[in-house]
């Protein structure tokens, strides 16, 4: 099933799309790594999508690349709805910041970074926002232990 | 943002001075405008901010980790506490989202139920809203007032989920139990207090001078600003733009009532008061048209592998008894695959991204918490203003602590 916010993407990016599907109404677009900031300049100048709803991430562990970051887009202007996806993998996995794009990716990205451990590159501001200075690891991995215990850290006034 | 060496506090509470005048001071997170959890690092140049940092993460839980370790339908007490003024909408967008990644559909009752609930929290969402707002601008008695209409409908919520802020009231494919024989009657006792107590803060607060004075043109921000920051609700609807997951892309039935979507103009603290108090109208208006349509029949889906069999079915059927059985230890389990469901919270767009991997929990849980972008934006909503400017607008964005960390 193919609908025109998915063909638009496509033929405009025909090399960087991995998969495109639609499941129960929600349609979604999966590209690569190097092509989300250029996609996602092109949903916002091109497609109208002017509100980035959500933005977060997933980890499948055992498969590689494990995270899958996970943007919502909104359209206010057309009122339609778009998921982009793209693998993330490796040691330090990273992606490409969309805070330039939607000032309104700053504290999104930087949840992802504190619950994921995915680094933004041309974030301005990467740092924890739930979890504390100091906080080992990264709580949503699925390798994190559901009942890790934290060291205690130094007391600050 | 500050530099990296200004997030700590001030040694000795004594205030920190910088080079060329300017002080960092520490707004919270025991402060009582704060709502217990929200630190703000204020550079301040006399009385004006002229930069700000927000921190959270006070009230962390880690809902999303627990979700995933639970079944769909252990989730559904979790949602709760999200945004613990208006449990009911957590609890419907999370069965719709579950419902949705099924691929069913509840009976016409159920939906009728769900949607009575969620303009009922609604109302408490704004009523706790404005009147601790309110509160904090030094108009107590008005609290009182929105207090006691927040009461009565606790009370009635109360009598049908039997819960005044954690009634965990929805199931996946039902609710857990029909209204009260003597729900209309008692909702239209409760809505005379509500209008009553309502139209008393109105004339109390609405052309109140120093009100006024306090929300007219602070916390200012512009359309095209609001949309870039993932604003949602009443603080982007103040902005003049009319964007209602109600409306936008209907759920349940809202399609099938006639309401209004109120929007502001000058994107300010006041048009977000005066937007939330015709909300709170309009809510009234959906509950009594569905109420008036409400119909008859089962509040459940029908199939055995969604909802718990009747118990007479379990005792006397082995299907049923195999049902329950499975139902109860493995819960229900939706096809592979992922979805986002969004509904209206009090706040703006609350929305459920589930990815199921087919087993009884789901892999991944994700909640769109709507005053996450909210609280970021505060920065850029007080830089320049009075120091006194952050209660009314911390105040009006309605900070919700259990939503906004989970």
């Amino acid at each position: 099933m193919t609908s025109y916010l998915i063909e638009n993407v496509r033929s405009k990016f025909p090399d960087a799309v991995l998969e495109a599907h639609s499941f129960r109404g929600d349609e979604t677009v999966v590209v690569k790594k190097e092509a989300l900031a250029d996609v996602a300049a092109f949903l916002r100048d091109s497609l109208g999508f002017d509100m980035l709803m959500d933005l977060t991430a997933a980890d499948y562990l055992p498969r590689e690349p494990r995270f899958e970051l996970v943007c919502h887009f909104y359209s206010t202007r057309h009122n339609y709805r778009l998921r982009l996806k793209c693998p993330v993998g490796g040691e330090q996995p990273s992606a490409a910041s969309l805070t330039p794009l939607w000032p309104g990716a700053n504290w999104f990205e930087r949840e992802v970074w504190d619950m994921y451990g995915i680094r933004f590159e041309g974030h301005p501001d990467l740092r924890r926002v739930l979890m504390y200075d100091g906080f080992e690891g990264h709580p949503l991995r699925k390798d994190y232990p559901l009942k890790k215990r934290q060291p205690r850290i130094a007391h600050r006034d | 943002m500050t530099d990296r060496k200004h997030h700590e506090l001030p040694k000795n509470w004594e205030l920190e001075k910088l080079e060329d005048g300017r002080m960092v001071l520490n707004m919270g997170p025991s402060h009582p405008a704060m709502h217990g959890i929200v630190r703000v690092l204020l550079t301040v140049q006399g009385e004006r901010i002229t930069d700000s940092d927000v921190e959270i993460g006070y009230l962390h839980r880690g809902f999303e980790k627990t979700c995933e370790n639970v079944t769909y339908n252990q989730c559904v007490p979790y949602t709760d506490r999200l945004n613990y003024v208006s449990p009911f909408i957590n609890n419907v967008g999370f069965a719709l989202a579950v419902e949705k990644l099924m691929g069913i559909e509840t009976p016409a009752r159920c939906q009728y139920i769900r949607v009575i609930m969620s303009e009922l929290s609604r109302l408490t969402d704004h009523l706790t809203c404005i009147g601790a707002n309110a509160m904090e601008l030094s108009a107590f008695t008005v609290y009182f007032y929105l207090i006691n209409a927040r009461e009565a409908l606790y009370r009635l919520t109360d009598s049908v989920a039997g819960g005044r802020i954690t009634p965990a009231y929805t199931r996946v494919g039902g609710v857990t139990r029909d209204l009260p024989h003597d729900f209309k009657a008692s909702t239209a006792e409760v809505f005379r207090t509500v209008r009553k107590n309502l139209a008393d803060a109105e004339s109390m607060l609405t052309r109140n001078r120093i009100f006024y004075d306090r929300l007219h043109n602070t916390g200012v921000i512009g359309k095209e600003e609001a949309i870039a920051l993932s604003f949602t609700g009443p603080v982007l609807r103040s902005t003049g733009v009319p964007l209602d997951v109600r409306k936008a892309t209907p759920y349940l039935v809202y399609d099938r009532f006639d309401f209004d979507i109120p929007v502001g103009s000058n994107g300010d603290n006041y048009d977000r008061y005066l937007v939330r108090i015709e909300e709170m109208k309009q809510s009234m208006r959906i509950v009594e048209q569905a109420l008036a349509q409400l119909p008859g029949g089962p509040v459940n889906h029908p199939d055995y592998g969604v909802t718990l069999p009747p118990k007479e079915e379990v005792y006397g059927n082995i299907e049923a008894l195999m049902a329950h059985f499975k139902l109860t230890f493995e819960g229900v389990k939706p096809p592979k695959g992922e979805v986002y469901q969004a509904v209206e919270g009090g706040n703006g767009e609350v929305g459920f991204y589930i990815v199921s991997d087919g087993t009884g929990s789901p892999w991944r849980l994700r909640v769109r918490p709507p005053c996450f972008p909210l609280t970021a934006g505060l920065s850029r909503m007080i830089k320049g203003a009075y120091i006194a400017d952050i209660i009314s607008t911390f105040g009006q964005v309605n900070m919700i602590g259990g939503e906004l960390e989970r």
